[in-house]
């Protein structure tokens, strides 16, 4: 019988469909994935069944029962428990605070501290899951706050385990430690629904995988039946396949940075500490690291938009005094932000006005020197939605309703166009499906080919290591020695992600 | 020499308690909506609104506490109203707070002007009186400075330990300092993030209207325009001061108020060499200096001012 049933279930947020007449049946001890694309509609589903949002038609059972819709507390006590993409934990209070949390009536007089630490340590213990009861959430690291995530559900009693994208923010060994965890809880009949993209993660834990396209449910099968290639069909819909760098004979350094530091708001702690790297012309530069070490410092500083505070910074043998966002694009810096939708485009403006924000004072684009040529513009703006294949309505369509992969299209033309020295490609494809990927991929990889230098940030060993030549690891601030990306490997990196720099060979 | 006995003067240190009396109420209150996640700039009207209804509830011939409990329930009302369009409907906290202030200080006086048309002088009432605790009210210096107070003053300094034992001990306090922190982890585990934040709201408004109050039947006898006097701004700063924790409010308000009773006298002291509008400015001034120095190390809850949305593409 089966534990838990989801049936015939639709969502639509306004136009969009999220998910399409969606049915799914776990067992007790089965692990189930659920796997499709960003916007697929896993999140929805799940949440649907967690009564964060209430289906337009459907239902969920579980045991046979019907859960009432639209009601989280009644998905927590018929035994549902969720660990969410993102974390739902409060910073500025401890692992046993978050953990009590509506554990107890809230009319009750006193809360019952000293059983519940008792309580959480037993689990704790049970399931091989350490953390400080007392310690602040601020305090942890990324895969130690997944785990107070995972002994919330437990403490609750939940039978039926739902993970939203566990590993996204894991480091290889974290996740390899996480599936061992999950598999000793099905051991004691507990059920999974594991949520995914990632293939090999899908195959490695999962007893059945059911593959969610645009909202609808595509198809299933047995995992001792599957293989990547068949997931990725499936999950995709079309055979897609991602290009691989050629080796190229690199050219001179174009930007060097030595013995950088930029101090923390605090000036105890360095955000960025002794960083010294270079890239050199047609060369794609890696950084790896757990999102958090310093990526985001490294990103700005090479933006133009942070300081720093000792280190010497060159571009192509000149020394650059300093951090001026406006003079960095004059000398031919190329920036793809990690952040499309704040940093990487107005919203509220047109395409065509995102497409040409950043050569807005080159000819032929300029009038008098004060005005904007519009037909010039518009007619270049036309050009690059044509040559990059943005899909939109029209060039005036608000550059906010376009999808995360045509938004990061519109960014790559506004940045590759100004035919770039330099590009910081921060995060490229976070979030995008496997079709836009290969066309940034594609982009990044001809632009190389074009000579310019290129500054990858990235989490995802797997684009690392098809378009990367070299690669160092960011950790607390500090980058590696970078390696030969043909001469390393993924558990090398992976280690020192977690802080062994030790593996630097 | 006058300096020195002013500190160690009893009257110093009673008028200290008594102006910090209300500061408490309306800081604890205030405290309480924005741990939860709500700033509520409706204090002052609230403030004004209280002292109205609790002296307008004793000159229609009410008991003196029962004043205090139909000034907490018209103030638990505008708590509502602010709740309604800001947590409910997930308007603007800044605009919906000053419009509160707006509506109640004005109704407070149409109401006044609507019962007495005519009166020029604020008729009195029979206020509340200090109570004589024995053997301690005898005591020398300490009978006059800590035990000659009325009962409301107590209350004020009894309200500190119960805020922290509910914010800190029951699941209830539990959940509102979560509203406040990360109301989507309130959701996460079951528990209605509206119902909380209203309640909190409700419950915080209700206590600054207490502290209104205080002024009309406690401080003083009568209810005039103007009375409440920035009290309000100043629990918003006292709040910001204390960095959300109960116990630094007694203290912030302690030390404002102590300010506050010695800029009277240092007016006296000075006699006509410094204006006295320089020493009404100085309790002011001193406020702004400790809040600039604390900024540093402000540890603020993390959803306030956000609205939570229900449903909501996430």
């Amino acid at each position: 019988m089966a534990n838990l049933k989801i049936s015939n279930v639709t969502k639509k947020f306004g136009p969009l469909t999220a998910n399409d007449n969606v049915s799914l049946e776990v067992s007790e001890g089965e692990v189930v994935a659920l796997l499709g694309e960003n916007g697929a509609g896993k999140t929805t589903l799940m949440n649907i069944l967690f009564g964060h949002y209430v289906a337009d038609e459907g239902e969920v059972e579980i045991d046979g029962i019907k859960l009432p819709a639209g009601s989280t507390d009644a998905a927590i006590r018929a035994g549902l428990g969720m660990v969410h993409q993102h974390f739902t934990l409060a910073e500025n209070m401890s692992v046993l605070e978050n953990i009590m949390l509506g554990t107890e009536s809230l009319w009750s007089l006193k809360s019952t501290v000293a059983r519940s630490r008792r309580k959480l340590e037993n689990l704790s213990n049970e399931y091989n899951l350490h953390v400080d009861p007392d310690a602040g959430i601020s305090e942890l690291s990324v895969g130690e706050r997944q785990r107070v995530e995972i002994l919330k559900v437990l403490y609750r009693g939940a039978r039926i385990l739902i993970l939203d994208e566990p590993t996204a923010v894991l480091t290889p060994a974290e996740t390899d430690q996480l599936l061992a965890n999950l598999k000793m809880m099905v051991a004691k009949g507990m059920s999974i629904i594991f949520i995914s993209h990632k293939l090999h993660e899908v195959l490695a834990i999962s007893d059945r995988v059911t593959v969610l396209r645009h909202g609808a449910m595509v198809g299933e099968i047995e995992t001792r039946n599957a293989d990547k290639a068949i997931l990725a069909e499936m999950m995709v819909g079309r055979k897609v396949t991602r290009p691989k760098a050629e080796v190229m004979e690199p050219g001179s350094i174009v930007l060097e940075l030595e013995n950088i530091n930029v101090a923390g708001k605090d000036k105890a702690t360095d955000l960025l500490s002794n960083v010294s790297l270079n890239i050199r012309e047609s060369e794609i530069v890696a950084i790896a690291g757990v999102a958090g070490n310093g990526q985001r410092e490294l990103a700005e500083l090479l933006s133009g938009l942070r300081p720093w505070d000792s280190g010497e910074f060159k571009y192509r043998g000149e020394v650059v005094s300093k951090a001026d966002a406006n003079e960095f694009l004059k000398m031919g810096f190329g920036r793809i932000p990690e952040d499309r939708h704040h940093t990487g485009t107005v919203g509220e403006m047109s395409v065509w006005e995102n497409l040409l924000s950043e050569n807005l004072r080159k000819s032929p684009f300029w009038k008098f020197g004060t005005l904007i040529d519009f037909s010039a513009h518009r007619k270049k703006a036309a050009e690059l939605i044509e040559q990059f294949d943005i899909r939109c309505s029209s060039m005036d369509t608000p550059a906010r309703l376009l999808s995360g992969g045509n938004m990061q299209k519109l960014i790559l033309a506004r940045t590759l166009t100004a035919d770039p020295k330099f590009v910081l490609a921060n995060q490229p494809v976070r979030g995008l499906d496997e079709g836009a990927i290969a066309f940034v991929h594609e982009q990044l990889l001809a632009a190389r080919t074009n000579g310019a230098g290129i500054l990858l940030i990235s989490e995802d060993l797997d684009e690392i290591f098809s378009i990367a030549d070299r690669v160092g690891v960011i950790y607390h601030g500090h980058i590696s020695q970078l390696l030969n990306v043909r001469k390393t490997d993924i558990q090398q990196i992976g280690a020192m992600m977690g802080g062994d720099m030790k593996a630097v060979a | 020499m006058d300096w020195v006995e002013l500190f160690i003067s009893a009257g110093f240190w009673a008028a200290t308690l008594r102006i910090a009396a209300p500061l408490i109420f309306g800081t604890i209150g205030e405290l309480i909506c924005e741990r939860a996640g709500v700033l509520n700039l409706g204090i002052e009207g609230i403030m004004t609104m209280g002292a109205m209804a609790g002296w307008m509830w004793v000159f229609q011939g009410g008991s003196l506490w029962g004043a205090v409990l139909f000034a907490a329930m018209v103030g638990g009302m505008f708590g509502l109203l602010h709740a309604i369009l800001t947590v409910h409907l997930g308007l603007s906290q800044h605009v919906s707070g000053i419009g509160i202030t707006l509506l109640a200080s004005s109704l407070s006086y149409f109401l006044f002007r609507m019962l007495l048309p005519n009166t020029t002088t604020p008729p009195k009432i029979t206020s509340f009186q200090p109570l004589d605790i024995p053997f301690l009210s005898d005591l020398r210096f300490f009978g006059e400075a800590f035990f000659s107070h009325t009962a409301l003053t107590y209350l004020a300094l009894a309200i500190i330990p119960i805020a922290i034992y509910l914010l800190y001990r029951t699941p209830i306090g539990l959940a509102t300092r979560m509203a406040g922190e990360n109301p989507v982890a309130l959701e996460a585990q079951g528990i209605n993030v509206l119902m909380i934040r209203t309640g909190a709201v409700i419950v915080g408004s209700a206590m600054m209207a207490i502290g209104g109050a205080y002024i009309t039947i406690s401080a003083f006898d009568a209810f005039f325009f103007d009375m409440i006097n920035g009290r309000g701004w100043i629990c918003i700063a006292l709040v910001i001061f204390a960095s959300w924790k109960p116990g630094r409010a007694l203290f912030g308000a302690l030390l404002f108020a102590g300010l506050d009773a010695f800029q009277v006298r240092a007016q006296q002291l000075a006699g006509g060499d410094i204006p006295y509008q320089f020493f009404l400015m100085l309790p002011y001034l001193l406020s702004i200096g400790a809040m600039i120095i604390i900024s540093k190390r402000m540890q603020y809850p993390q959803a306030l001012l956000v609205p939570f949305r229900r449903g909501d593409r996430i």
